[in-house]
């Protein structure tokens, strides 16, 4: 499951910006902000076209892990509860490889080129 | 500026004696404003202000900066000397004057130059943080937040909670947290807060200063050693868990050299895994505090919290075990 903010928040965001009238002194940082503008667009794109398979895929496993039906959302708060209930934890079958899988389908989104992420597809044998 | 510059003229002559003959503001420094101070002798001085004047609820305040940095200085530890805290008469708000030291503060650019990025230097920050842990906490102002690692937990517990946002690698990372805290210190020590690469002001072979006194605090003092290995400050050097630029059986021999303790290793590792949390929580609550559309950058940093998780697993759920 992605997380917050969403495509529809991260676009309107940067068109705001992007009308954001920039007065002289603040080209530098603006000039700045528009590189993170872009990352954020980047972000929503690859959103927009990884994540439905990331999320059904994830939404099976959940189901199997918690014993229910559900959205994403319930089922990861379900998840958490039960994460906090002491009921699942890192020995639970499944229950690791399903944290590294839905943590890997994140990072394909968010950040790509983050160090950890590419040292852990490394030690996947998937770098 | 100039009736900026003409108030701070008249405060370096009546409080320092000298001449002031140039002001620059200096990049760096997002919640306070640094400026560097040019003297008729020829010696630039820095001014570390709260911007307009005001300063941050969650900081410590730039008083009480000064005098912990004061305190911390006499155990010889690596911190620039405090010429003057401005005083409500000086009218230019809350504030203090100190010494120039010399040396390169942004992280990204000390990890790329081996000039700065020396073998020894994940060795000295153990020395140099072992020294500010030797300060007299006895002098240290009342007000000083004073947190067992228990409490911290908690209190980063709730933070996560606010965010209203499922995320089940926080959930097991606060599960190992809990199972794996350590007891209250047994000597309670002056913890920087944020000592970690970007805070620490680097020349040539040599730490030139630690900045950045902030979030200073009493507690377990194996926290300054767990938050400079976060990987988050490391900038892309995921290989050297100091800083980006060394290992940390360097930074733990420095710190036991200088201070004549043990490292308890576990305890430094529950703090790098609270470090990288800590950071994680930050990230995430940068979208989930804004009712309506956030502002870019912060809805872009917010989308960073994932890299923190990918981190947290490698910490306490690394492939092929640890």
């Amino acid at each position: 499951m992605q997380d917050p903010p969403h495509p529809p928040t991260i676009l309107a965001a940067a068109a705001t910006f992007m009308r954001t009238p920039v007065p002289p002194e603040a080209a530098p940082h603006a000039a700045f902000i528009s590189r993170v503008a872009a990352n954020g667009l980047d972000i929503a794109r690859r959103e927009l076209t990884l994540a439905p398979q990331s999320d059904a895929e994830e939404l099976e496993r959940l189901k199997a892990l918690v014993g229910a039906e559900g959205s994403l959302k319930d089922l990861n708060t379900r998840l958490c509860e039960k994460i906090e209930a002491g009921e699942i934890g890192l020995a639970t079958p499944g229950f690791t490889e399903h944290l590294w899988a839905t943590t890997l389908a994140k990072l394909a989104v968010d950040q790509p080129n983050y160090s950890g992420y590419k040292a852990a597809l490394a030690e996947r044998g998937e770098g | 500026m100039s009736e900026f510059a003409d108030k701070l003229g008249a405060v370096v002559k009546a409080r320092l004696g000298r001449q002031m003959t140039g002001l620059r503001r200096l990049s760096g420094g997002a919640i306070q404003e640094l400026f560097r101070l040019e003297l008729a002798d020829g010696e630039p001085i820095i001014l570390r202000r709260a911007p307009g004047g005001n300063q941050l609820a969650s900081a410590v305040g730039l008083e009480t900066e000064a005098e912990v940095m004061t305190l911390a200085g006499e155990t010889g530890a690596p911190v620039p000397k405090i010429l003057h805290v401005l005083r409500p008469e000086d009218d230019l708000g809350h504030g203090f004057l100190m010494t120039f030291s010399e040396g390169e503060g942004l992280g990204n650019r000390i990890v790329k130059d081996p000039a700065l990025a020396t073998p020894d230097l994940a060795r000295q920050c153990g020395e140099a943080i072992a020294l500010v842990h030797k300060a007299d906490i006895t002098r240290v102002p009342a007000h000083l937040a004073r947190q067992t690692p228990a409490e911290v937990v908690a209190q980063w517990k709730t933070s996560y909670a606010n965010t209203a946002w499922p995320r089940p690698v926080f959930a097991m990372t606060f599960k190992w947290l809990e199972a794996h805290c350590p007891p209250p210190p047994r000597v309670p020590r002056l913890v920087h807060g944020d000592f970690r690469n970007g805070n620490i002001l680097i020349k040539p072979g040599a730490i030139s200063a630690l900045l950045d006194w902030e979030l200073v605090h009493i507690g377990d003092p194996m926290e300054d050693l767990g938050w400079i290995c976060v990987n988050s400050w490391r900038f892309g050097a995921v290989d050297k868990p100091v800083g980006g630029f060394g290992q940390r059986e360097e930074l733990w021999a420095g710190y036991e050299a200088a201070s004549g303790e043990t490292v308890n290793r576990e305890h430094a590792l529950f703090w790098e895994v609270l470090g990288t949390l800590r950071w994680g929580v930050m990230c995430a609550g940068m979208s989930a505090s804004l009712a309506g559309e956030p502002p870019i950058d912060r809805a872009v940093i917010a989308r960073r919290a994932s890299e923190t998780e990918v981190d947290l697993m490698r910490l306490i759920a690394p492939l092929g075990g640890r």
